[in-house]
């Protein structure tokens, strides 16, 4: 209890008058990666969108219940929702990098969020950040051209290390690797793990293996409920119910 | 003097936007804390504070200081008895000695006693706008900088006033209806006034020229409208039938019959056609379609006018074909294909489907383009002012020489405006009813085109 | 038997559908082809009515600078020069320019010679002041309408009465065409000069220059009001009523005829704002408020193209809204918009009607060097050499109108550059 980075308690969420979630209870634990697995439209992308209240976006959204992070509300109107995302980074299904050049996409949130007080610094943040997210050696000649010219997988590690510049304690990854091949795959998984050292990492993944092989706890989502949650190494082995049995060994969604 | 003003509030904005950054610094240096926002926020917020009031005192001298100043030096000036004076005139003449003393010879010793006058006003004024703009930079930089306090949040307040300039951008749309609208009802109530409006709707007789001499009333001049109205709706007829076959056609053939290269080419030229400007198709009426239809006529022995309805309304047609095909091209477009296919699939060839299924789908959609376009034909003013002639006349022949309301409106315009003459004033009157008239089609037919659309969504 | 008699009765009955279909189809073939004719023949008309107006026609002239007429001395400063009696020495010239000129044929051969012969000379002397005591020959600008009689624009096979320039000045044109003491050159002045009562020295450089900063009024206010009207209204404008109103307000705006805006500018500008008449600030303003709607479709509609995980990316981040709206979905929209300015700025450009309605019509004789001078515009300058009775300036709206043309077409092309320059796919 006492090391609970997230604590999520009855959450429900409304598009117009579908529900999408009904009743989310989860509490997720400080530097460890959470797996949020389930059959396509079940709200794991609503979930996480939850937490850094990018729900926000949709007119229609409307959330209630509450999401604790480090003790502090944030299903409120008086969240500052600004330094909330910057405490909480976020990495989407699809790379989205700015049409800016790889460093400008990296130094952008230190430079809003006045992280730095010279070049030197920001130079820095920017270097830590690409070689964190183990990009640095491949773009580190090319940092003036546009982010848009890097291939996917870069894309995406680029928008990792655009995530972790801006130094957050929680990262919440949208099915970071669907459009990645194999190899680009194996390389964010990897990423991922080291990152567990100093992040708190909630990941959405449609590949039990992926989920099995990166994560600590796993959450099972179903209709829109939260089935079932545990060890990650429990649920694949032994779940409890008989949904999620029936999900991890592929029979349906 | 304007010139110099604007580098001074450069100056302004420039050191009060170092100043905001450098005291934030400071004082957050001093209290130990950071500041909520960036530095720059707050040097923004001092630089808004120190432009905005500047700019407002910039322009209320840049719109009304030789305003007042002429009114001073004319209420100030010793007109001589019995002597007849043109206001407009003589401000030129106080002005030019003013600005040049060598116009000064032989002139009347009031005029130069005005003039001293003027230029010294203009000096007064000028030091003035000096100071004030100085001190209201001084004085909006003194009360921003009161805020640079780390606890202030500059950002915010920063954002809340670029939604305030924002929902002041969207607002102009409905200042500049609301302008028109004012200007219009305004000066047409004026016209009203003198002119009974059952005269300006149902009389036939135009005859807008009032003697200006004392004594004569308005009542000698006649408002009657109808054969404006009569023109403008013959142009207009001619300029339609020019326009909605070869324009519909013309859609047809891009949309059903033409290939991808022929739409390629013939598109982007119908757009030149489309961005011509109206003055150069007023000319080639007036030098080419004119004197055509003037010989046209003769040869059938039908004494045309050197300007008349039919040329102006031709190549007013010219001019809406490219409005129309492209119009009707895309309500063609929007038919679903599988409308199309259901009829070449019985057997039935273009033309019919074209004849049978797609037009009168499309029907709305045409109707709600045709309406628009007779909008713009209304409402075009060069193309007639040059090729349908001034002179009013209530006819149905186009051989002969008709005018507009638009036409009237520039002819009562041109020249001399008094605006305490129902002539002058005739403009805002017809120039209502053009705006009524076109505001009315206008949301007729994009009623009818939504509710097509929806149909097909 | 009945089954063939239906069957024949089919074929026909096809092949007069089909041929039905060639001709419907011929109908809107003949529709395309007479549209792009009349574009066809309208560029002809301006072309073959205009092409003459670049050129002017001069004659060659004797001049006599001498100090006694013309009052000056060797010595005389520059300022002194100025004042010299030029008109004196164009005088002698003229009475010295055919053999025993009588009194009465001097004063026709003086309407051979544009008005503004004294100023050429004068200009002449002015570059070469060691040509006093001097004779020189120069070129100097004939009439328009010696000018217009050698061109063929008008006519010498009408009788006496109805021409411009009777026989006996008809004889001496001839008599310096035979002594090849007039050519043809390029017309300077049209690009050089503003307009004039003289159709010789009218050019189009004042009305050019009123209407470059009519344009600069128009998208210094247009483009600034439109991209913030339309950042509210597709980013942050509520879902109300108001916001309703704004949208209807700004579609019906793209509808209201030119000249009501015009009146616009009269009523509120002019009358109730005191602005000063026949400016460029005013016609801008005018101009500025009718081209607003289409600036804000387009600039709308870029905004709309730049995709939403652009703007996702930076608020997970941690930006504002505004800092979200404003770092990276504003210039990403910025070249669309761009574009649709340029497009907006040509219509502006060829826009007439609320210029007249604003005072622009008046006669401006010098070229206006701000925008809160007098002056002239491009269009109207059209029309008022259009509507002039004098012959001269029928070619001089023509090539006016070519001169505008070629402007709108720059104008166009840039826009098309950007578009394929710029336009992302996304
Ligand atoms: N913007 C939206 N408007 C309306 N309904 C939405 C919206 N976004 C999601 N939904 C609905 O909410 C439900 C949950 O969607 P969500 O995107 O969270 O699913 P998901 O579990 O992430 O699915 P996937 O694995 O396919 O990404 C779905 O039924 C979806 O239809
Ligand atoms: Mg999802």
């Amino acid at each position: 209890m006492s090391n609970s980075k997230i604590l999520a308690n009855g959450v429900d969420v409304y598009y117009g008058s579908k529900q999408a979630l009904f009743g989310i209870s989860m509490d997720i634990k400080e530097k460890e990666v959470t797996a949020l697995i389930g059959p396509s439209g079940c709200g794991k992308s609503t979930f996480l969108r939850c937490i850094n209240r990018m729900n926000d976006l949709i007119d229609i959204c409307k959330v209630s219940g509450s999401i604790k992070v480090d003790n502090e509300e944030i299903i409120s109107e008086k969240t500052d929702v600004v330094s909330l995302r910057s405490k909480i980074g976020m990495v989407f299904q699809k790379p989205n990098p700015f049409p800016k050049s790889i460093f400008d996409n990296v130094a952008y949130g230190p430079t809003i969020h006045g992280l730095v007080d010279s070049k030197n610094d920001l130079e820095e943040i920017v270097h830590s950040s690409l070689k964190k997210a183990g990009l640095f050696d491949e773009v580190k000649d090319r940092l003036n051209e546009p982010g848009t010219s890097l291939s996917g997988g870069q894309q995406q590690r680029l928008c990792i290390a655009r995530a972790i510049a801006v130094n957050p304690e929680i990262i919440l990854m949208d099915e970071p690797c669907s459009a990645l091949d194999p190899i680009a795959t194996a390389i964010i998984e990897e990423l991922i793990d080291e990152l567990r050292l100093n992040y708190t990492i909630i990941i959405v993944t449609h590949s039990m293996q992926q989920a099995a092989r990166v994560s600590q706890k796993t959450c099972f989502f179903h209709l829109g409920e939260l089935i079932e949650t545990g060890e990650t190494n429990k649920i694949f082995t032994n779940p409890d119910n008989t949904k999620t049995q029936d999900y991890i060994t592929g029979r349906f969604g | 003097m304007f010139f110099w003003s604007l580098v001074l509030i450069a100056v302004g904005i420039f050191s009060s936007f170092i100043y905001g950054r450098s005291r934030i610094k400071l004082n957050s240096k001093k209290q130990g804390t950071k500041s909520k926002s960036l530095p720059n926020y707050y040097a923004q917020y001092v630089l808004i504070w120190c432009l905005f009031p500047a700019l407002i005192v910039y322009f209320s001298w840049a719109i009304f200081q030789e305003q007042i100043i002429q009114n001073i030096v004319i209420s100030k000036f010793e007109f001589i008895e019995g002597a007849v004076y043109n206001e407009g005139l003589l401000l030129a003449e106080i002005r030019n000695v003013a600005n040049n003393p060598s116009f000064a010879d032989g002139k009347s010793i009031e005029i130069i006693n005005a003039a001293s006058h003027y230029s010294s006003l203009r000096q007064i004024s000028q030091i003035s706008f000096y100071t004030s703009i100085i001190i209201i930079m001084l004085l909006g930089a003194l009360y921003a900088s009161q805020k640079l306090k780390p606890e202030f949040h500059a950002q915010h307040t920063i954002e809340r006033y670029i939604q305030y300039i924002l929902i002041f951008c969207s607002s102009v749309a409905i200042f500049t209806t609301i302008g028109i609208v004012f200007s219009l009802i305004f000066e047409s109530l004026r016209f009203f006034a003198e002119v009974s409006i059952f005269e300006f709707l149902f009389s036939t007789e135009w005859y807008p020229f009032i003697p200006i001499r004392e004594g004569q009333t308005a009542a000698e001049g006649s408002f009657g409208a109808v054969p404006i109205f009569a023109g403008t709706f013959l142009v207009m007829v001619v300029a339609m039938c020019v326009a909605a076959p070869l324009g519909l056609l013309t859609a047809i053939y891009l949309a059903e019959y033409a290939s991808k290269r022929v739409r390629k080419t013939v598109k982007p030229l119908l757009e030149i056609l489309a961005g011509i400007p109206t003055i150069v198709y007023g000319f080639f009426a007036f030098v080419s379609v004119a004197p055509f239809v003037k010989a046209f006529g003769q040869s059938f022995g039908i004494d045309a006018s050197p300007t008349s309805a039919l040329a102006a309304g031709m190549v007013m047609g010219v001019m809406i074909i490219p409005f129309i095909s492209s119009l009707s091209d895309d309500v063609i477009n929007s038919v679903p294909q599988s409308l199309r296919e259901a009829s070449l699939g019985i057997g039935a060839n273009k033309a019919e489907t074209i004849k049978k299924v797609i037009l009168p789908a499309a029907l709305p959609g045409i109707v709600g383009a045709f309406l628009l376009a007779i909008s713009r034909a209304i409402g075009e003013t060069m193309i007639v002012v040059v090729a349908a002639g001034t002179a009013p006349n209530l006819t149905g022949n186009p051989f002969e020489n008709v005018t507009t309301v638009t036409v009237q409106i520039v002819v009562a315009l041109i020249g001399d405006q008094e605006f305490d003459n129902p002539r002058t004033l005739s403009a805002f009157a017809l120039g209502l009813v053009l705006f009524v008239i076109t505001l009315f089609l206008n949301i007729i037919a994009l009623q009818i085109v939504k509710r097509y659309r929806e149909r097909y969504e | 038997m009945n089954n063939s008699v239906a069957k024949e009765k089919i074929i026909s009955l096809r092949k007069k559908r089909s041929l039905e279909d060639m001709r419907f189809k011929y109908y809107g073939f003949t529709a395309m082809c007479l549209s792009l004719a009349v574009l066809v023949f309208l560029l002809y008309t301006i072309f073959s009515k205009g092409y003459t107006a670049f050129q002017k026609t001069i004659v060659l002239l004797e001049v006599d600078y001498n100090q006694e007429v013309l009052k000056l001395t060797p010595d005389s400063s520059v300022e002194e020069m100025e004042k010299g009696k030029f008109f004196r020495v164009k005088k002698q010239a003229i009475e010295n320019f055919f053999p025993d000129l009588s009194k009465s044929d001097i004063k026709l051969v003086k309407k051979l010679f544009s008005i503004n012969v004294d100023n050429e000379i004068k200009d002449y002397f002015l570059d070469n002041p060691e040509v006093i005591n001097t004779k020189q020959q120069i070129w100097v600008t004939a009439h328009s309408d010696v000018d217009q009689l050698l061109k063929g624009n008008s006519r010498r096979d009408v009788p006496e009465d109805r021409r411009k320039l009777n026989d006996i000045q008809l004889s001496y044109v001839d008599q310096l065409v035979e002594e090849k003491r007039v050519k043809q050159v390029f017309n300077n002045f049209f690009f050089t000069k503003a307009d004039s009562r003289h159709p010789e020295i009218a050019g189009v450089a004042g009305s050019f220059m009123g209407s470059l900063f009519t344009l600069f009024t128009v998208f210094i206010l247009s483009f600034p009001i439109a991209i913030g009207a339309s950042v509210y209204l597709e980013e942050f404008a509520p879902k109300n009523r108001i916001t309703e109103l704004i949208e209807v307000n700004i579609s019906n705006l793209a509808a209201v005829p030119s000249i009501v805006f015009g009146l616009l500018g009269l009523g509120v500008l002019l009358n109730v704002f005191g602005l000063p008449r026949s400016t460029p600030l005013v016609g801008g303003s005018v101009l500025a408020l009718m081209t607003l709607p289409t600036i804000i479709i387009a600039c709308r509609a870029s905004l709309k193209a730049v995709p939403p995980s652009i703007k996702e990316g930076a608020l997970a981040v941690g930006a504002t809204k505004t800092q979200a709206v404003f770092h990276h979905v504003v210039p990403l929209a910025l070249p669309g918009t761009l574009t649709g300015t340029i497009i907006g700025l040509a219509q502006a450009l060829g826009e007439t009607a609320p210029l007249i309605m604003i005072g622009m019509i008046a006669f401006i004789p010098n070229i206006p060097t701000g925008l809160t001078e007098p002056s002239a515009a491009l269009p109207v300058q059209i029309y008022l050499w259009v509507e002039s009775a004098e012959r001269g300036f029928q070619e001089k709206s023509a090539a006016a109108i070519m001169v505008i043309l070629i402007f709108l077409f720059m104008m166009n092309a840039i826009a098309v550059f950007l578009r394929n320059r710029f336009e992302r796919k996304w």
